[in-house]
């Protein structure tokens, strides 16, 4: 056993967690409190991405281009919110699926026509380009800062969401609905911060990893569908829920691409371990989703009275 | 009577779908061009679409004194729209040549339509070993390559240069493979380690986990198969693993035109000096080529891609063997005997067909460095080899 | 059958139905050969939404799964293919019994769910078997299989011939109407719809909805895993991307356009977005943008889809012929 491999891919798996628990994170709470089904929410993902990049190419700096973004993702979600997703609380699952899915075509075919189809780098200072060594060890520097990104934003969520009046509202609504309407707040504006402040999270995941992928059409649209798996497997409306079960999948994931072809190699021939490995480790994580919908139908972590 | 007003509705309404766009005149030559023009690979798609116009430009619009036409179709990078398209193509506007294609599964699941209906179907890039082999036609050519022929170049460049361990990475589909199964078909030394990573729409974008598996295996290189805008993820990833040192980048069709400004605006240095191997080179020394580089920066600010190459002869090609008939578009055999001949002059210099229809042609080894004016281009060191033929032309039949 | 409709309902289910049937003969006279392959896809897509909308609009479980189904069934005439198998016959059988079967399977467990958590079951599903077949190197993995010779039928039926492909998936198409039609009225169909509106109600009657729901599930997956057959024979190419859950949430749109409250809505429902998507895909590379803009106005705004639109109208016409 390598330990020095099996540390780093346990670094990209965390930082595999953190990103997923940046979108589950408002998907979560989507679903949760306002009972929405929100299939683009992927699609905040890719604005954040976009918007950071077009900000860096006229600020060059990335701090302030991040901080932007965020607001502008925010502000989308906010509109996207007021104007569309207001309107269909009301209506069944069905009508939420289909209208976020027509949301994805006109997002992306925006996208298509003000950024063009050639996807927009976000250019990184040589130290973020380099690498961090401590005790032997190497490890990219922008890894680091996503993994330490991501872990504040968690951080900061969790005392936003137990300490906070907002919070106290958040909770309450996750675990009943109907008392929240009766404490006389503003259900309206409540919900439309809930939902931008999730599409402020995913359009921060999308800036995150852009750097690294690049920010393109379409980018959220897979990811997302993980990101619901992340959900239902954390139970629905629980931020302590979306964050363990996002680390955990992104650990599945990356440790399945690394190691299980190795493993099915003891089983079965080379050539046929070499091909199953990749389709495999794909589908590890719907596995997982079946088997806790099948023995724990309301998640690992259900909001509730244990959710502090 | 209702039923009777519904039944003349119903003919109204047939009658007019009919009637809609049967446009084209008998003096005009029609190509069919189907590509990717949305989603992320449009970025292709669109350099192919500038180099067949360009190609029209050069032509003053007319081949044997006939207007071109040509009818763009986008294959969302599916198979399935691919077909569908190539159908309309075939069936609604009654093209004469059906060209372009990207990718393999989409020629795959499109060319039965064509071949089917009698027309000529040319491919500008995708290079299935089934086309080359025992599915060859003789209505089927190709101006670029089958997919092979590039990595069993590298394996000879790899040779060379001494590498004795080679790790591999490339796309979970059928191009990957045959990738990889080209470059360990001439490659001598030992393979210690392989990944074939998630392709298709669901792609994976962060090789994190491979690369450290690479960097473990203590390899003496790297060689990789990563098209369009994976590539560029691999290669950015590449470079903040600072790899770049320890585990020389080799690359078949992943570092091009369409990546470089890219890498260039995101500082990525690693690229620089890397090898690739390619039957053409922005900088490949011939007249043809020179005015094809030139025009194509001068119009788009940037150097054209392989595809663009390859979808600029596509039209040459075409242009030739109506030049050779004199327009005459119903002589089927003599179109094809004269596309046969491969008589024009190709960007990448004058190469004839096989057996099978695809193109007998050298491949260059290249190497990334900054051209006169500071922008990355590839540059050819050197040719690896002279009038190559795939391996799959035994196998067919023609 | 359309007595149950009332006038104007009737008559435009009618006469979209003859309409269909006129088809070929338009087509061949005027040599459009492309439209009778656009209506085929019509039809074969039409039978998927109307086997989803036994699912969705009667009893309520909405999946993002069935184009699994659809996968099974072309890949069922796909693979004896590739082995030189080509009896329709056989092909057919294993469409059915290998999609009932996916159906029996996953119905047992998705059917343990309900709401949000079935709409994400039936999705895992799908992508399992997605990826199943993504790894399937023998049968083409990613890149699929291409069908060189549609199913043959003993010399029974040429569907290598446009038409005979046309005029043969119209008639299965209202085989499955009528039967699900037949099933709707009767004692089972009232049972689905009435779990559907409240399913303790059902259950205190002493009906075991979770069994009426499986052989609903399992009813619904045969019939698509049938169009299935039919898209597999049609494209002469099959391939993992059949089994993509943004296909499955196209049929739910297909079934949303065409009213959910209907038998035959779905079938409306089909023409229109195919229709939609053809017309607009030939104005602009960027036509997704208009045609999101207009599923998400259709869902919005036209209640009850095509169907409700109807029944309104009908409504209005008894109401004026009483006063």
């Amino acid at each position: 056993m390598d330990w020095h491999l099996l540390i780093s891919q346990m670094l990209n798996g965390l930082q595999l967690g953190l990103l997923l628990f940046l979108l589950a994170a408002g998907l979560t709470l989507i679903l949760g409190i306002m009972d929405f089904i929100n299939l683009s929410h992927g699609s905040f993902y890719m604005i954040g991405a976009f918007f950071c990049a077009s900000l860096m190419a006229i600020t060059e700096s990335l701090i302030f281009s991040i901080v932007f973004a965020v607001i502008g993702v925010f502000a989308v979600g906010a509109l996207v919110e007021r104007f569309i997703v207001r309107r269909l609380y009301k209506n069944d699952h069905l009508d939420h699926v289909l209208v976020t899915f027509g949301l994805i075509l006109v997002f992306d075919t925006l996208a298509h026509m003000i950024w063009g189809s050639a996807g927009r780098v976000i250019p990184l200072s040589d130290a973020l380009n380099g690498q961090i060594e401590f005790g032997g060890f190497v490890i990219p520097a922008y890894r680091l800062l996503i993994i330490v990104a991501g872990l504040t934003v968690a951080v900061g969520l969790y005392f936003l969401v137990t300490r906070s009046r907002l919070g106290m509202l958040i909770r309450a609504g996750a675990s009943n609905r109907s008392m929240v309407s009766a404490l006389g707040v503003n259900i309206d504006r409540l919900y439309l911060v809930i939902f931008a402040i999730g599409a402020a999270l995913a359009g921060f995941a999308g800036m995150l990893i852009a750097p690294i992928t690049e920010a393109s059409i379409g980018m959220g649209n897979e990811i997302i569908i993980v990101a619901f798996v992340v959900v239902i497997v954390g139970g629905l409306g629980s931020i302590k829920g979306a964050f363990y079960s996002a680390i955990l999948i992104g650990f599945i994931d990356t440790l399945g691409r690394s190691y299980l072809d190795d493993l099915l190699k003891l089983f079965i021939s080379n050539q046929s371990a070499e091909t199953a490995a990749p389709a495999l480790s794909a589908m590890m994580i719907y596995l997982l989703m079946a088997v806790v919908l099948a023995f724990k139908p309301q998640g690992l972590f259900p909001p509730g009275g244990l959710n502090k | 009577m209702t039923k009777n007003r519904q039944l003349l509705a119903a003919t109204l309404v047939a009658a007019t779908l009919a009637s809609m766009p049967a446009t084209g005149f008998a003096d005009s030559v029609k190509i069919g061009f189907v590509t990717t023009l949305t989603t992320p690979a449009s970025v292709i798609g669109e350099d192919m679409q500038n180099a067949v116009n360009l190609a029209v430009e050069h032509l003053g619009g007319k081949m044997a004194g006939k207007d071109i036409e040509i009818i763009f179709e986008d294959d969302g990078f599916k198979p399935e729209i691919g077909k569908q398209k190539t159908d309309k193509l075939v069936k609604k506007d009654d093209v004469d040549f059906v060209a372009g294609f990207i990718w393999s599964h989409v020629l795959l699941a499109s060319s039965k339509t064509v071949l089917d209906s009698g027309k000529f179907l040319i491919s500008s890039n995708a290079g299935p070993s089934h086309l080359a082999g025992a599915g060859c036609h003789a209505n089927f050519f190709s101006t670029s390559w089958q997919n092979d022929q590039t990595p069993m170049a590298m394996g000879e460049v790899l040779n060379t240069q001494g590498v004795k361990s080679l790790y591999v990475m490339a796309p979970n589909y059928a191009a990957g493979k045959n990738m990889v199964a080209g470059v360990e078909r001439t490659f001598k030394g030992e393979i210690v380690g392989k990944d074939l990573t998630k392709w298709g729409k669901d792609k994976q974008l962060d090789f994190s986990a491979e690369l450290a598996k690479a960097k473990a295996s203590g390899a003496d290189g790297l060689f990789i198969f990563y098209p369009g805008s994976a590539g560029g993820a691999f290669i950015k990833q590449y470079q903040q693993a600072g790899l770049r040192d320890s585990l020389p980048l080799y690359s078949v069709f992943t570092v091009d035109s369409l990546s470089l400004p890219k890498f260039q605006a995101a500082n990525i240095e690693g690229v620089l000096g890397s090898s690739s191997t390619m039957f053409w080179a922005p900088d490949l020394d011939n007249a043809a080529n020179h005015k094809f580089v030139s025009d194509f920066k001068a119009k788009h600010g940037r150097y054209p891609s392989f595809y663009a190459a390859q979808s600029y002869d596509t039209i040459m090609l075409i242009n030739s063997a109506l030049q050779a008939t004199g327009g005459n578009l119903e002589d089927q055999d003599a179109l094809r005997a004269a596309m046969e001949k491969a008589n024009y002059d190709s960007v990448r210099g004058r190469y004839s067909y096989g057996n099978n229809h695809l193109p007998v042609q050298n491949f260059y080894l290249r190497k990334v460095v900054a051209d006169a004016d500071g922008n990355w281009t590839t540059s050819i060191v050197s040719t690896i080899y002279e009038n190559h033929q795939d391996t799959y032309a035994s196998e067919c039949a023609l | 059958m359309f007595s149950r409709f009332k006038f104007i309902t009737a008559r435009v289910y009618l006469g979209f139905t003859l309409l269909l049937f006129m088809v070929p003969i338009v087509t061949s006279v005027t040599g459009q050969d492309f439209y009778l392959d656009l209506l085929t896809r019509v039809l074969i897509l039409a039978i998927a939404a109307l086997s989803l909308n036994l699912m969705v609009g009667f009893s309520g479980m909405i999946s993002l799964g069935h184009a699994a189904f659809i996968g099974i069934g072309a890949y069922c005439v796909g693979i004896p293919a590739y082995y030189d198998i080509h009896n329709g016959f056989v092909h057919l059988g294993l469409a059915m019994v290998c999609s009932a079967v996916f159906a029996l399977i996953t119905g047992a467990i998705c059917l343990r769910t309900r709401g949000l958590y079935f709409i994400m079951i039936t999705l895992a599903f799908a992508q399992m078997l997605y990826f199943t077949f993504v790894s399937l190197d023998e049968y083409g993995a990613d890149d699929g299989l291409v069908i060189y010779k549609r199913s043959e039928f003993a010399g029974l039926l040429n569907i290598e011939n446009a038409t005979t492909l046309y005029y043969t998936v119209l008639a299965v198409l209202l085989i499955f109407f009528v039967l699900l039609h037949r099933l709707v009225q009767a004692r089972y169909g009232r049972v689905i719809i009435g779990s559907k509106h409240n399913e303790q109600r059902m259950q205190a009657l002493g009906y075991n909805t979770y069994k009426y729901k499986l052989v609903c599930y399992v009813i619904s997956g045969t019939m698509a895993g049938v169009a299935g057959f039919f898209l597999g024979n049609f494209t002469n190419y099959i391939s993992p991307e059949m089994m993509d859950w943004t296909h499955s949430s196209e049929l739910l749109f297909m079934i949303v356009i065409g009213g959910t409250g209907g038998v035959f809505s779905p079938i409306i429902g089909a023409a229109v977005f195919l229709l939609l998507e053809e017309f607009l895909s030939g104005i602009t590379i960027f036509w997704h943008l208009i045609f999101g803009l207009i599923l998400i106005a259709m869902v919005l705004f036209g209640k009850g889809g095509v169907h409700g639109l109807l029944l309104r109208w009908d409504e209005k016409v008894t109401n004026g012929a009483g006063q």
